[in-house]
């Protein structure tokens, strides 16, 4: 009997678990490691955040759906990975510390065969001076959309703000991202135009100046270079598309943007071209930068290995070409297929716990040598896809031995759908749903855009807005394991 | 007095970092939230991104 441990209970982690225990049935083992109680639907945080849904309703535990699925769940956080084992022993093992099931803080070595970091990231708010508390989590000044407890409590600043603008008081909000190397602003894309969305059917938003903050050096990069879509008959950049959905909603930006420090109502931030500046705020949600999430690994005899296994930003190692090379010599071909260690073929790294070749997006530095480009999105469908892959390629790895040929997911080769709402209406609000395709540029393949613009389009209006509210469904439905869920697609 | 003709839509291009861009007119907007032609991009758009996903698998 071979074990399988997964680390991590979000999108990827999840996928990989319950497809592989699916595959695998009873005759092997799925541990997964994770120190949550609940799984997330991570999209629909948004919806939490402007109060349009409880935190109950993108939650629900795993404990049950595990038991269901004869997974060995362990509530713990994963310490460390100790891939040649120990002294007298062969086995790899990983080191975990449990963070409920009635064992709060005991440790515990789990041997495994085949492992799979699926960890996500660390929301790093520390990164930027107070943004975070100084202890790791997030700061006093501002609030988040990356858990369903931050979205929960962002919604209720929300409303002091709504209240304050009701009675006469202007307010400023500011939403975007809080460091100059972060990830993730669709999030904050989506978030600030549910955010005006509400404000208008509050009544409030002529007395609410909302404004948009970003290390994008254009409006509608996206962590992704920004991309080329069909547009009425054009093929137009996403920089048109995103500053009309900006103009039209009356929401100015600050783009090209390291927030370098955050202080009771006002960021610092500096500029692409060197000028440093200041914007003060009533309400303002900046998304962290992610970073692993601090994984060490030993050897047999106890030495630190963690740099042959981790990059610096402490994302796992894979089979991706990480040498070092100008922009212009990027290709699709340097990013992971397989998502195996190149060290030790029995440990893959799946959705964010992966350490991309590079960034996306145009490298940028501002005059002062500080990096401001956004990093690159990995969540949500090429998790999903990732997870699914690294599950089958460990199946055939346990079932076929080690010569069984590996599954490929290379995001040079996938694509990705968005639908980013504002308002949860049925017949008001809006949603502006893309698809890209491939989510890394292909130059070679696309010549001219990267991308194959056939399904890479993006349009705006209430269809989106129902799509987002299926996805919200079929995707807790799936995770449930409910029947039929290996129909729904990642 | 010179007689005023104001479009809702044209107003944001007065603030200068909205000049140059686009702002949808009253005809797209209501086709944004018409049920009709929104159902029909709903279907269009599911079977897009249908085949996106087939293709990323």
């Amino acid at each position: 009997m071979a074990r399988l441990i997964v680390l991590g209970g979000g999108v990827s982690g999840h996928t990989t678990a319950t497809f592989a225990k699916k595959w695998l049935g009873n005759d092997h083992e799925v541990v997964v490691v994770t120190p949550n109680a609940n799984w997330n639907w991570i999209p629909s945080n948004i919806w939490v955040g402007v109060g349009q849904m409880k935190k109950e309703d993108v939650v629900f535990p795993l404990a049950p759906v595990y038991a269901k699925a004869g997974i060995d769940y362990r509530q713990a956080l994963a310490v460390s990975i100790h891939p040649d084992g120990k002294d007298g022993s062969d086995k790899p093992y990983v080191t975990i510390k449990y963070t409920g099931q009635g064992k709060e803080g005991e440790s515990e070595e789990v041997e495994y065969d085949y492992i799979v970091n699926a960890t996500g990231p660390k929301l790093n708010f520390d990164a930027t001076p107070g943004l975070g508390d100084g202890n790791g989590q997030m700061g006093p000044h501002t609030v988040s959309v990356c858990t369903a407890d931050h979205a929960a409590h962002a919604h209720s600043e929300l409303m002091n703000i709504f209240e304050k603008a009701k009675s006469g008081d202007r307010q400023k909000i500011l939403v975007g991202t809080g460091h100059g190397m972060c990830t993730c602003q669709g999030a904050a894309f989506e978030y600030i135009f549910n955010i005006e969305h509400e404000a208008k059917k509050a009544g409030v938003r002529d007395n609410i100046d909302i404004k948009w903050i970003s290390n994008e050096s254009f409006l509608g990069d996206f962590g992704m270079g920004g991309l080329h879509m069909k547009v009425g008959g054009y093929v137009v950049s996403s920089k048109l598309f995103a500053e009309s959905l900006y103009s039209e909603r009356n929401v100015p930006w600050i783009i090209g943007a390291h927030v370098n420090k955050v202080e009771e109502g006002k960021v610092h931030y500096e500029l692409l071209d060197g000028t440093m500046g200041e914007e003060e705020f009533d309400f303002a949600m900046l998304i962290p930068p992610f970073s692993g999430v601090g994984l060490k690994a030993y050897d047999k005899a106890g030495e630190d290995i963690t740099s042959k296994v981790f990059n610096p930003a402490g994302f796992m190692k894979v089979d991706g070409d990480y040498n070092p090379k100008p922009y212009e010599e990027w290709k699709a071909a340097d990013w992971p297929r397989t998502y195996q260690n190149p060290d030790y073929s029995n440990m893959f790294a799946a959705g964010i716990a992966f350490a991309p070749p590079h960034i996306i997006s145009k490298p940028m530095k501002s005059v002062n040598g500080t990096p401001i480009n956004p990093t690159p999105p990995r969540t949500g469908m090429p998790s999903g896809i990732i997870g699914k892959a690294v599950a089958h390629s460990v199946v055939d790895l346990i079932k076929h031995g080690d010569n069984a040929k590996l599954h490929e997911a290379s995001m040079a080769e996938m694509g990705a759908a968005c639908v980013a709402s504002a308002g949860k209406g049925i017949f008001d609000g809006q949603a502006a749903a893309m698809t890209v395709y491939p989510v890394v540029p292909d130059f070679e393949k696309y010549p001219g855009t990267g991308r194959d613009t056939d399904y890479t389009f993006g349009e705006i209006g209430l269809a989106g807005h129902w799509i987002k509210h299926i996805l919200h469904h079929l995707f807790i439905y799936k995770a449930k394991l409910k029947p039929g869920w290996t129909l729904i697609p990642e | 007095m010179a007689d005023t003709k104001a479009k809702e839509e044209e107003l944001n291009f007065t603030k200068e970092q909205f000049s140059l861009t686009m702002i949808p007119g009253k005809f797209a907007r209501f086709l944004r939230n018409c049920v009709i032609f929104q159902f029909i991009r709903f279907i269009i758009i599911n079977v897009k991104m249908i085949i996106v996903v087939q293709k990323s698998h």
